[in-house]
């Protein structure tokens, strides 16, 4: 790879510009993704990342610039172009049909027949196993997507990609819904492509994954590329900068905790899941005063059930939930709300928002139909307004507008706009699933901090998140929760990571 | 200018269809230019003309608002037919069983009976959906075969006039709406009714739980609101409005309920409302628009030789027109959802 003489890149991004209305989303951007490479594309939320690679695949064209291809200029004019010059791409959101098989869903479109229109679907089956063979991705071909976890199904994706013959592969980022298990995996596979020889451009907002697996780092900021580097030349504070445009704190500032008087009690709590199987079982925690009780895990292992059963949203079948010595087992979503607990939800376009509802109704749905917001069953405009100026400037959520509709933020707008209706809430136990998944190096900053600030101010804080850097950063005690109980509870300081890790997939048993 | 942009669609809609409908008179042989001006004739030329067109809009805005409102919590209200039924029978049944009350009771009592009728009505249907998940089209649709039988019988068993023709008796002078030298004042009601609907859905917090359960009902759980209160309430609503519907034609029109009087008008209740993009307010042009075409139709029959079914084919080119875009629209924004977010700084996308 390290030839003297410069290689023809696989894939050539020169000049590309693009707008939306008046809006740049890039501007003279130049790319250059060479054979054989991982090349990370390193950005905020809208800071062009999508467009480009939208671009590259034939989903958007560009309105200047030029795209090449093994040197090649090319009309990329949609994704069949691009499938045509051997470019494969991973979305976020898989692509998928849930019903059928993993075969059904690589073949699709190059259905493998026999005889005039008759599916062979055995054939496809042997191509598919010899494939995966190929690239050491095993897997059932045979298994009904749906019932594959999540990195399954991004493998799915990949080989699909490899099975139109893909040599350049994009992935958008695909880190953003695996499991930190899954996404070792996944970068493992990734080496293993680029040493057959195949290009990828990885997007990601994740520091960590960009200098573990990127041969190369192209940044971008505002619709522009900031520069290219490679990992050996600078490292995650570096990098954070670049993407920002100013130094970022990547470790929260915090003191010791002051713990008080326990808030939040939960005794041998029993939950089902959406299909009825337990999923909650038998777990008991404690979390008091000014302090913020982590629960590590691997997502599926009961976390979701447990937010939900506490916050009212989910049935409980045994156990009790305790604020403050007061029962809540059963109780209403809003009377727990009312009753002072905050919950910042784990996925917040489903939960958290009403995408066409304004910010301004986004940041009183907890307490719209209380004074002043609402006087005689009348809303009351002007003071949701104020209300909502003063929680834009102190939360620092970049609008145009307080009516703007609540789906036109970016993702970590959003999650601030969550943070700030639940953190002005008065609350004495703070609930914050995932709290910062899938938004940008800044915004983590910020929600982190405002996790901290609550904390010193005495609220409990449960915080649940799959990240294990986020646990580590922010608890002061820590539970791992396997199989829907917790399997080890400490001190943040008595525990290390590579324990945590441990208990997080094997259980007490590997202790 | 935000207001402009939204009738814009709907007006050359209307346009386009009747374009299209001249084309077509031309084409039967007839001449299109006098068949437009009978229509005019009928509709509103005159005092007469123009009530007639307030009498057919009323029912129509009705219904209108019935599936707009509906349609603000999520919801698919079907059974604007049957509610509008048992609406008009109940307001019939009072209009003539009860007697010796004043008009300023009588009458709305008559409406209020109905109006009742038609809310436990459509609370069926939502009670179904909330508890146990059953599909709102699907019991409405039900729903409309089972309050037309249940109204036939009580109008051919119960409440029957005597006589050969199966009909409720003409209802009491004090339970009658009346007119305003030809204007029937029905047709007020139906427009004090689309305002209460707007003022309810956007300034009370009953309609803020409305809207947000209609447009993430998810994260309205999450928000604390009991989505299955909104479904009951809202079905209850909006079969309250279709039913004061066939009230108000009952009392103020038809005198009395008389099965098949009112068929076909419940469901009209979808057309308009789509043609007032499910606005509450948007649907008092468009019923005014269709209740001109019905009340022309049958000059412009009468006069310039043009079928009914003419009228009808301009009616439908009207809400094809309209519907094609909202269908554009709303395949459009639904991939907009599964694509990057953008940022707000990037201004309003």
């Amino acid at each position: 790879m390290d030839d003297a003489t410069p290689q023809t890149p696989a894939l050539e991004a020169i000049g590309i510009g693009k707008r939306f209305d008046t809006v740049i989303a890039n501007q003279d951007v130049n790319l250059r993704i060479e054979k054989g490479q991982i090349h990370a594309l390193l950005g905020e939320n809208g800071a062009g990342k999508s467009t480009l690679v939208n671009i590259l695949f034939g989903l958007y064209r560009a309105d200047e610039g030029e795209v090449r291809v093994n040197g090649e200029p090319v009309r990329m004019d949609s994704p069949h172009d691009a499938i045509e010059h051997r470019i494969g791409m991973v979305h976020q959101h898989f692509q998928l049909v849930p019903v059928l098989t993993v075969a059904e869903n690589i073949v699709l479109g190059n259905e493998p027949t026999r005889g005039r229109g008759l599916l062979d679907l055995d054939r496809a089956a042997d191509e598919v196993t010899e494939l995966a063979e190929r690239f050491s991705l095993a897997i059932d071909p045979g298994a009904t997507v749906e019932d594959l976890p999540v990195g399954m199904q991004q493998r799915v994706e990949i080989l699909r990609a490899l099975y139109r013959k893909a040599d350049i592969l994009i992935l958008d980022e695909p880190t953003a819904v695996l499991t930190p298990q899954e996404t070792d995996h996944l970068l493992e596979v990734l080496r293993g492509l680029a040493a057959e020889g195949v290009a990828i451009v990885f997007i990601t907002h994740k520091l960590r994954e960009v200098l573990a697996v990127a041969d190369q780092v192209t940044v971008m900021r505002g619709g522009r590329v900031v520069g290219t580097t490679t990992p050996a030349e600078t490292d995650q504070a570096g990098l954070a900068e670049m993407m920002v445009g100013r130094s970022v704190v990547l470790r929260v500032a915090k003191t010791e905790a002051r713990p008080g008087a326990g808030v939040l009690e939960i005794r041998d709590l029993h939950v089902r899941d959406d299909r009825d199987r337990p999923a909650v079982d038998g777990l008991s925690l404690e979390v008091r005063s000014g302090e913020i009780f982590g629960i590590a895990g691997v997502d599926g292992n009961g976390q979701r059930e447990l937010v939900e059963a506490m916050t009212g949203l989910r049935t409980i079948d045994a156990g009790a939930v305790l604020l403050d010595d007061t029962d809540i087992t059963g109780c209403t979503p809003r009377e727990i709300s009312e009753l002072g607990v905050a919950h910042v939800p784990e996925d917040r376009e489903k939960h958290g928002l009403i995408g066409p509802h304004s910010i301004a109704d986004n940041l009183v749905l907890n307490r719209y139909f209380r004074p002043p917001y609402a006087r005689r069953g009348l809303r009351q405009h002007a003071a949701i307004n104020s209300d909502a100026e003063r929680l834009v400037t102190d939360y620092d959520i970049r609008t145009e507008s307080i009516g703007a509709p609540a789906r036109s933020l970016s993702g970590g707008n959003k999650q601030k706009v969550i943070t700030a209706r639940e953190l002005s809430h008065g609350a004495r136990l703070l609930v914050a699933s995932q709290p910062t998944r899938g938004i940008d190096v800044g915004s983590i900053e910020f929600v982190h901090q405002q996790i901290v600030g609550q904390r010193d101010n005495g609220v409990a804080v449960l915080l649940v998140s799959a990240e294990l850097d986020e646990i580590l950063s922010l608890s002061d005690r820590i539970g791992v929760i396997f199989k829907g109980r917790l399997v080890a509870i400490a001190d943040a300081g008595d525990i290390d990571r590579a324990t945590i890790g441990r208990l997080m997939t094997a259980g007490s048993d590997a202790a | 200018m935000n207001l402009l942009r939204s009738a814009l669609v709907p007006l050359l809609a209307v346009v386009l269809a009747i374009a299209t409908g001249a084309i077509i008179i031309e084409l039967s042989g007839l001449n299109a230019l006098e068949a437009y001006k009978a229509l005019y004739d009928g509709a509103l030329a005159d005092r007469k003309g123009i009530g007639r067109t307030l009498e057919k809009a009323t029912p129509l805005v009705m219904g209108g608002l019935a599936v707009a409102f509906a349609f603000k919590a999520g919801l698919f209200n079907i059974g604007g037919q049957g509610q509008l039924v048992i609406g008009a029978l109940f307001a019939g049944a009072v209009g003539y069983g009860v007697t010796g009350l004043p008009w300023i009771i009588h009458m709305p009592l008559a409406l209020l009976v109905g109006a009742i009728g038609g809310a436990l009505w459509g609370m069926i249907a939502g009670a179904l959906k909330a508890t146990r998940g059953a599909h709102e089209v699907i019991t409405t649709i039900m729903l409309n075969f089972v309050a037309l039988n249940i109204t036939d019988w009580l109008t051919s068993k119960v409440w029957r006039e005597p006589g050969i023709i199966v009909r409720t008796p003409a209802i009491e002078p004090s339970a009658e709406i009346p007119r305003w030298s030809e204007l029937p004042t029905g047709f007020a009601l139906s427009v004090a009714a689309a305002f209460a609907c707007w003022y309810l859905l956007e300034r009370t917090t009953f309609g803020f739980e409305i809207r947000s359960v209609g447009l993430n009902p998810e994260a309205a759980r999450y928000a604390g609101i009991s989505v299955s209160r909104i479904v009951i309430l809202t079905m209850g609503i909006s079969g309250m409005l279709a039913a004061l519907g066939g009230a108000i034609e009952t009392q103020g029109v038809v005198g009395r309920y008389e099965p098949g009087f009112n068929a076909g008008l419940g469901f009209n209740g979808i057309t308009i409302a789509l043609l007032g993009r499910t606005h509450p307010l948007g649907v008092i042009p468009a019923a005014l628009l269709i209740g001109a075409m019905e009340a022309g139709g049958s000059m412009m029959q009468f006069k310039a030789d043009v079928d009914p079914e003419i009228t009808e084919i301009i009616e439908a080119l009207m809400l094809l027109f309209v519907a094609t875009p909202i269908l554009v629209r709303w395949v459009l924004r639904r991939r907009d959802a599964s694509e990057i977010s953008v940022g707000a700084h990037w201004g309003d996308a």
